[in-house]
């Protein structure tokens, strides 16, 4: 038993979930999708037993080009991160109903298939393959089925489409440089070449871009705030808790082993690019008046910190920033659940429009409630151990570092306690409001139960990722 | 050889179904006698033999190109089913052309002799200068095929020069002969002036810029399907036979003339796709594209030692994504008098199995993964990055990246806008035709070495 038999069920899944028809199509999906859940489960059992679960073959001679999946404990934690949000995310989708859902659910598991081949790729090559596909299902998803106006919604995905994809060729045209030095695209075998200062520095540039764009950093942010807003709200969840992940684990993964020496020279100026979203992210959002707008800039500070936490090289910064991309994950896809739900009842995403949703409805609001306060990091939630390890590692690059990247609890605290204020307290609204459906409840808690167990008892994450990123240390500080 | 007598057989039996009055037997029996044609140029593959003193040489080079050429042929011959429907008295005529060009095709790719050399370049041209124009009652294709002549001749002319220019050199027509001779240190002045005037020729065949200007009206002007003929197979035929010429001719390129290619692989590229970027109608779009496509084919012209299988999985992933798209493209604009990108609106929802083979064909060329376009670039990148030209390797990713501007027009009108008119029938051979070939396109882009390894 193997991780690709995860990306078999996924793939299988997408064609099955097509060829059933509109009716069935939300109701397979989510069985597929659980099933990928239950089987990644199962592996992790086996991974703690001991058994190897990576998959290697070998897929074509000249040029070498491997098909290997390496499951180690850190891409064993993302793929349960991937596939334990996509059953939720597909779940609460149950509330709207899609034109031609057979298409929609499909390029949902599609795209969840992409990611945790991005996750899993050991081979350079496979991974950019992998990476590239995972574009493709969300173009469509947030160009065919997003909202607002059609013409707005084409151009912030176009938009989008075209910076992504550019950052990601020219990360391509690093791998090619790498092949023709170690004759392979194999991660080990990139692990261990010696490159010259200046060869890094290009590659470590080429990466930076297309990760930079992906996360997003600043100034490579642009297109974020326009996508999440117009793509609907499962695609706009896809991308914040789980795309956009990929992103700063390939930091983590690819960039920093084999180009190390640009990370440790200019380390400042890196950190400071993480920093400087915190603080951007923080200021725009608390001039939003759109909660998915809102939401999408202060997800842009708190990656910011994330990002900020993988450039420390440290073993707490990058344990850190794991942990943070999990919880990050959960958390953000919560609160844009928590958006869609006052959407479906309210048709509107205005603040200035709501209020008084507590009077009708306490038990999403108290819902709700957890989620902003574990989004501002409160002690005793998951997004308290990640934030804080992070800040921790770095004081120990430089306090004020911590003390500017410390901002973004104080003044996330103060955006999103405001907008929960605007939202949910005040008089009462005079429409209706609906109470949460099951399939609402059902993913809300579940999230909610994460954040908390994870929150109040990290170790089993901290055990399961710490060996295999002490092995990319070592890596990084070979010389 | 076999194969080419075989294909020139075909091409009189095709003649002959008009005087038999059998025209509606005429395309499934072409296309059974290009599948029979196929097999005997597989069974030739691996051999190296050379016929008639040295007029034709079947090597593995040759071999594989033409087993390329009789599958784009046997796709084309599928297509103009449907398209000539309305031209039933003439269609034994059309499909007669399209196999002396298929003839004309093999032969340029396995000349042992430059007079054989342009013999094929003269059939293939002069039947394409028909087929640009076989639309007699349209003005456009009048211009189209007028300009295509007017142009084509003169190249050809550039071509006759520079062979006599060789000739001269090297008192032989010979390949051989001419190769033995160019390896001695002093050469006349007049062997590369012939090479350079080759070259300029084939360049003009090729679509490259400078030399790129007929390109865009002929392409819009001749019908859909010669169209599609001239984007896939004639560019294909003409860069393998350019890349055939310098391989044999002279394995050493001196520096002037790598920095020659360098500039207009990366003005085709440039010029291509930003001219591309503000096209409406598909066909002119598609010509932009083409023109950008053989600037990255010519890449392979600076590692001409090695790229031989490069070049011909570029052309295959390219040639099998074009036919993919023509075929949808002849499918929605088969009663429209234009190919405007407005006649896609909304073919997502119309029809959503070629909406979903043309975005497949338009990612091919841009280049995403899975699809062999993004492999075809791939294994190009991986060429040039050796060999050092690290300058142009980029240029030619920002030209992938703005490439995906003017392909995505056409798949955003597709999915975003609506249906303007409701469109019927199911013609088979088109669904056929667009099946296969993106099929055999995917294939081939997750097993790459199927083709890759053919040639090295």
């Amino acid at each position: 038993m193997n991780v690709s038999l995860i990306l078999i069920i996924l793939l299988i899944g997408a064609f099955v979930t097509y060829f059933v028809g509109d009716k069935l199509a939300s109701k397979v999906a989510l069985f597929f999708s659980l099933a990928a859940l239950g089987c990644s489960i199962v592996l992790l059992n086996h991974y703690n037993l001991g058994e190897s679960i990576s998959y290697i073959s070998q897929w074509i001679i000249q040029p070498k080009i491997s098909f290997v999946l390496n499951a180690d404990g850190l891409g064993i934690a993302m793929l349960l991160l991937t596939t334990a949000l996509t059953p939720i995310i597909i779940f609460s989708s149950f509330g709207n109903s899609y034109p031609n859902a057979k298409g929609f659910y499909a390029l949902i598991l599609f795209m969840a298939f992409a990611m945790v081949g991005t996750f899993l790729a050991a081979d350079g090559l496979l991974y950019y393959i992998f990476w590239e596909l995972s574009l493709i299902p969300i173009y469509f998803i947030a160009l065919i089925w997003g909202n607002g106006d059609t013409e707005e919604r084409r151009k912030a995905v176009v938009k989008f489409f075209i910076y992504t994809l550019a950052g990601s060729l020219f990360m391509l045209v690093a791998f090619v440089y790498l092949y023709t030095k170690a004759g392979s695209f194999l991660l080990t075998d990139l692990y261990e070449l010696n490159l010259s200062a200046t060869e890094q520095l290009w590659i470590f540039l080429a990466f930076f871009l297309a990760y930079a764009i992906k996360i997003p950093l600043i100034p490579f942010h642009t297109w974020q705030a326009s996508v999440y807003q117009k793509a609907p709200t499962v695609g706009t969840m896809l991308l914040s808790g789980i795309m956009l992940k990929m992103g700063l684990y390939s930091i983590i993964r690819w960039q920093l082993p084999i180009a190390p020496l640009p990370a440790q020279e200019y380390m400042n100026v890196f950190i400071g690019l993480g920093i400087a979203g915190v603080i951007y992210g923080s200021i725009v959002a608390l001039r939003q008046k759109d909660l998915k707008k809102l939401l999408a800039y202060s997800s842009l500070a708190h990656v910011g910190l994330i990002a900020a936490g993988t450039y420390t090289l440290t073993a707490d910064g990058l344990s850190g920033s794991v942990l943070q991309m999990i919880a990050h994950g959960f958390v953000v896809v919560g609160l844009f659940l928590a958006a869609e739900i006052i959407f479906r009842r309210y048709e509107t995403r205005a603040i200035a429009e709501l209020g008084g949703i507590r009077y009708q409805s306490p038990k999403f609001t108290s819902m709700f409630l957890i989620l902003v306060l574990a989004s501002v990091a409160l002690p005793s939630t998951f997004n308290f151990v990640g934030e804080f390890t992070v800040l921790y590692s770095l004081s120990q690059i430089n306090i004020w570092f911590a003390v500017i990247g410390g901002t973004t609890i104080i003044l996330g605290a103060y955006y999103m306690l405001k907008m929960f204020q605007h939202v949910m307290l005040g008089e009462t609204n005079t429409k209706p409001f609906a109470d949460v459906s099951i399939s609402e409840g059902i993913s809300l808690v579940a999230i909610i139960a994460v954040l908390f167990f994870f929150g109040l008892y990290p170790k089993p994450i901290t055990d399961l990722i710490s060996p295999s990123l002490d092995v990319i240390l070592k890596v990084i500080h070979r010389n | 050889m076999n194969t080419l007598i075989a294909i020139i057989g075909l091409g009189v039996f095709c003649l002959l179904f008009e005087i038999l009055n059998l025209r509606k037997a005429i395309i499934p029996v072409t296309i059974i006698g290009l599948l029979g044609v196929l097999a005997i140029n597989y069974s030739e593959f691996g051999l190296t033999e050379s016929y008639y003193n040295n007029m034709i040489a079947v090597s593995k080079y040759s071999t594989a190109f033409s087993s390329l050429f009789i599958v784009l042929t046997i796709f084309l011959v599928a297509l103009s089913y449907n398209f000539y429907e309305d031209h039933q008295t003439k269609i034994s005529d059309y499909i007669a052309i399209k196999i002396f060009l298929l003839a004309g095709a093999v032969a340029m790719v396995s000349f042992g002799n430059l007079a054989m050399f342009f013999l094929g370049i003269e059939v293939l041209s002069i039947a394409l200068y028909v087929l640009a124009a076989s639309d007699r009652t349209k003005i456009k294709s009048n211009e189209a095929g007028m300009k295509y002549f007017l142009m084509g001749s003169f190249a050809s002319g550039i071509i006759l020069f520079g062979i006599c220019l060789i000739y001269g050199a090297m008192g032989s027509f010979d390949v051989i002969e001419i190769s033995d001779l160019s390896q001695s240190a002093e050469l006349p002045i007049w062997f590369p002036i012939g090479i350079v005037l080759l070259t300029v020729g084939m360049l003009f065949k090729v679509a490259a810029v400078p030399f790129h200007f007929w390109a865009p009206d002929v392409y819009e002007g001749s019908p859909a399907l010669t169209t599609a003929l001239m984007s896939t197979l004639a560019k294909v035929v003409a860069i393998a036979t350019l890349y055939k010429l310098l391989t044999i001719l002279n394995a050493e390129l001196s520096e002037s003339y790598v920095i020659v290619i360098v500039i207009v692989s990366m003005l085709s590229m440039t010029v291509g796709n930003i001219m591309a970027l503000r096209q409406v109608n598909v066909k002119r779009m598609l010509a932009y594209s083409g023109i950008s496509h053989a600037g990255f084919m010519l890449m392979t012209l600076l590692t001409l030692a090695t790229s031989a299988g490069t070049l011909l999985y570029y052309t295959t992933a390219y040639a099998l994504a074009g036919i993919a798209a023509f075929s949808v493209i002849l499918y929605v604009c088969k009663n429209q008098d234009n190919e405007d990108i407005t006649n896609f609106h909304g073919l997502g929802k119309t029809n959503p199995l070629l909406a979903a083979i043309l975005t497949a064909s338009l990612l091919s060329m841009a280049g995403i993964p899975i699809f062999a376009g993004f492999f075809a670039k791939l294994f190009l990148f991986n060429q040039a990055i050796q060999a050092g030209y690290i300058a142009l390797v980029i240029v030619a990713v920002v030209n992938s990246i703005i490439s995906v501007g003017y392909y995505f027009k056409l798949i955003l009108a597709m999915y975003t806008k609506e249906p303007n008119e409701a469109r019927t029938g199911r013609p088979f051979l088109i669904y056929a035709v667009a099946v296969v070939s993106i099929l055999l396109n995917i294939i081939i882009g997750l097993f790459p070495s199927l083709i890759l390894d053919l040639l090295n």
